[in-house]
């Protein structure tokens, strides 16, 4: 068998069907993911936040969380960022003279991390055994230990970089906010909004809670006006001037919608809160997936002309031999 | 055609070093079974996939390509010369594999429930990883079951002494695979363009954490030309390597002939990634992300000087351009995959480079590798007889 032209051409084009068929995916969007019909979520608002923190220690309270020194002394909790022992944090920026409250320049402003609960979530979508999984009627996002492997693909691919892990014990979990659906089982609401003193987080169903952000962003900056604590359309309400308000409400739209969302006076990109696209980075992986391995036509397809063609020449393969 | 055991001393300088690479590892790894990652890794909640992710499974896998690489041209190309490297090549990625599979096993946190990715109530179909997880799985097995006959013949070899039931047994075993075994071969082309494409796919759910000079939505196609480039280049650089530490004669001839699929494979694979980035219009990218521009640069240099280096016909059948060649390729597609997963990933805040005791695992693991292949190439017929190797019948090339 000599290596002519046409039989290079043939097996460079046997190389670039294979491409083909990887590429067939043109990459389009999978039918988008809406909210759940009884979505439940947190809305932020920044402007309200005072960082007296209280959530943070709610939140150990409620998940059994381990206070983080960061001091010599050890006496003062002071997580620095989420990790396997603080579900919630709350971060501050800080611009020039940090006089003005929710100003970006010479201003400082609050912010509270936690799960944003992805109406299409990267972590559900990655997790291989469905140890992640997106609750159909109140989208919470959980996690079940276990199915978990410990694969910590939720981790790398997770947006916002919410899911944290536990890299120093033999047993180890992933943990994450589940918006306290234990306390939400006994009838009570997420303890960070619980004991909220402004009202900064706010515990509701989210049709509602993005109703009361569009209300929010309707106040005329100045103006007297009322903003609820721990649920939205509670009588508990803080009367306050109205902020001025930075762009829109982030969460509606970012990777297919969040359902806890943020209201903030600065920029939110200042807030570590990541510019992203609204498309969902999982919807693309999974519609080449799904296009790819559609029924298992593609593999079979290939298997079947591989068995075929391989049969006639390891049997000429062999005559050749002897 | 007759393939004999090379034989000779099991323990040389080589196999000691590896050994005791290989006991080091070990120790280490027991270390990390007992108190948890964090103890030898630097991993962290910004880089939870390090070295061994990147560098064992991800790269691994690819240097364990060799076999799929030379099965598409020994079976579908129909290019019945290069048979005689099909044997060493399944027998190297059936190592690739099975360390890949290792490495993973290592680096699950809750190892104790890895059976879940091979238990259907558990799956989760639209996790890129399933896929890869149980295409892995099962093409590991395909291999050693490919690799079998070299075993059962030299089992058949010792039975034939005792004679009875013994012989008989290993002789209809040796018919039964000999009869199956183009089932296997095919499965072995089928199952490294399912997971070694799946695996460029894992990383786009990671969105804009990974430089766009690396996330594309064609990554599956860039990552199973590597597979294959990877694959051509490993069996020239071990072929050589072989050829020279024990002594053979050289095979220079053939796997000059060999070198020119995988030029052909990766100025496919080229032309495919920068059409993409200039389709994209992410150019800019390849002067403006600092460090990462020059690990383009890097990957890109260490390619093309492979396929210029295997321009001219002369340099293209001596021995010592093939193995700088496959040298050069080898560690700019690695080094595609290793950027791909780790250093084009960002995330602000963190910051990742592996530990002394994560670098001395997957340095374990390439020993063991080492020693396997010298043990068995030592011990079983896997290389063509030095006789015919230098009497090759390339007269129709």
């Amino acid at each position: 068998m000599s290596l002519t032209r046409r039989n290079f051409l043939r097996g460079t084009a046997a190389v670039g069907a294979a491409c083909a068929v990887a590429t067939v995916a043109k990459a389009e969007v999978r039918e988008e993911k809406t909210l759940p019909p009884k979505a439940v979520g947190l809305l932020f608002d920044s402007t309200l936040c005072v960082g007296c923190k209280a959530c943070v220690t709610a939140c150990r309270e409620a998940n059994n969380t381990h206070p983080e020194f960061s001091g010599e002394d050890k006496l003062w909790d002071t997580p620095l960022d989420l990790s396997a022992s603080t579900l919630t944090v709350i971060k501050a920026y800080s611009e020039g003279s940090a006089e003005n409250k929710d100003q970006e320049k010479d201003g400082f402003a609050f912010i509270k991390k936690s799960c944003l609960h992805c109406v299409d979530p990267s972590c559900v979508s990655v997790c291989p055994v469905s140890a992640m999984t997106k609750d159909p009627v109140t989208g919470i996002v959980s996690y079940n230990p276990s199915n978990c492997i410990g694969c910590r693909y939720c981790v790398e691919a997770c947006p916002f970089g919410v899911p944290r892990f536990e890299y120093n014990k033999t047993i180890a979990r992933l943990r994450k906010c589940e918006l306290c659906k234990q306390r939400q089982a006994a009838g009570k609401i997420p303890a960070c909004a619980e004991v909220c003193p402004t009202g900064a987080t706010l515990f509701g169903s989210e049709t509602a809670l993005r109703a009361e952000a569009e209300r929010r962003h309707g106040l005329t900056p100045g103006e007297q006006a009322f903003f609820p604590r721990k649920t939205v359309g509670s009588t508990d309400t803080q009367e306050k001037k109205a902020p001025r308000y930075n762009g829109e409400t982030y969460g509606l739209k970012e990777v297919g919608g969040t359902q806890v969302c943020y209201l903030a006076g600065v920029p939110f990109e200042k807030l570590g809160l990541p510019v992203l696209p609204e498309k969902s980075f999982v919807s693309t992986s999974e519609k080449i997936q799904h296009t790819l391995y559609k029924g298992m036509i593609a593999p079979a397809l290939l298997f079947s002309s591989l068995l075929f063609v391989v049969r006639r020449h390891a049997n000429h393969d062999e005559k050749e031999e002897e | 055609m007759s393939r004999k055991p090379v034989g000779g001393p099991y323990i040389t300088g080589t196999t000691i070093l590896a050994a005791l690479m290989v006991t080091i590892m070990a120790m280490l790894v027991l270390i990390r079974f007992f108190f948890g990652l964090g103890t030898v890794t630097n991993l962290n909640d910004g880089y939870s996939w390090g070295l061994w992710l990147a560098y064992d499974v991800v790269a691994g896998t690819a240097i364990g390509c060799g076999g799929y690489a030379i099965a598409l041209v020994v079976y579908v190309l129909n290019k019945g010369h290069y048979h005689p490297l099909v044997r060493p090549a399944i027998l190297a990625s059936m190592f690739g594999y099975a360390i890949g599979g290792t490495s993973v096993l290592i680096d699950i946190s809750r190892w104790w429930n890895f059976w879940h990715i091979l238990w259907p109530t558990y799956f989760n179909l639209n996790s890129v990883m399933i896929e890869v997880a149980l295409c892995i799985s099962i093409y590991t097995t395909v291999l050693i079951l490919e690799f079998a006959p070299a075993v059962v013949e030299k089992l058949a070899g010792w039975t034939r002494q005792r004679g009875g039931n013994l012989h008989a047994l290993t002789i209809t075993v040796q018919k039964v695979l000999d009869k199956a075994i183009f089932v296997l071969i095919a499965l072995g082309m089928t199952l490294p363009t399912m997971h070694q494409s799946s695996l460029g796919t894992m990383l786009i759910p990671f969105g804009y954490s990974i430089n766009p000079l690396w996330q594309t939505p064609i990554l599956p196609a860039l990552y199973l030309l590597t597979a294959l480039s990877i694959g051509y280049a490993i069996v020239i650089f071990e072929a050589t390597l072989v050829s020279d530490r024990f002594a053979r004669p050289s095979e220079a001839r053939i796997l000059g002939l060999l070198s020119r699929y995988m030029t052909a494979v990766l100025a496919l694979f080229l032309v495919v990634r920068f059409g993409d980035i200039v389709y994209r219009g992410a150019v800019h990218y390849a002067f403006t992300s600092g460090e990462l521009s020059f690990a383009f640069l890097a990957e890109n240099l260490l390619t093309l000087t492979g396929i210029a280096v295997l321009l001219s016909e002369r340099r293209r059948m001596a021995s010592r351009y093939q193995f700088i060649a496959a040298m050069c390729i080898l560690s700019g597609c690695v080094l595609y995959r290793i950027d791909s997963y780790l250093v084009a990933y960002h995330r602000v805040g963190w910051r990742y480079f592996p530990s002394a005791p994560e670098i001395l695992i997957t340095f374990g693991m390439i020993a063991v590798e080492v020693l396997g292949y010298i043990l068995i190439v030592r011990h079983f017929p896997v290389l063509q007889s030095v006789e015919q190797v230098n009497a090759p019948t390339l007269a129709s090339e």
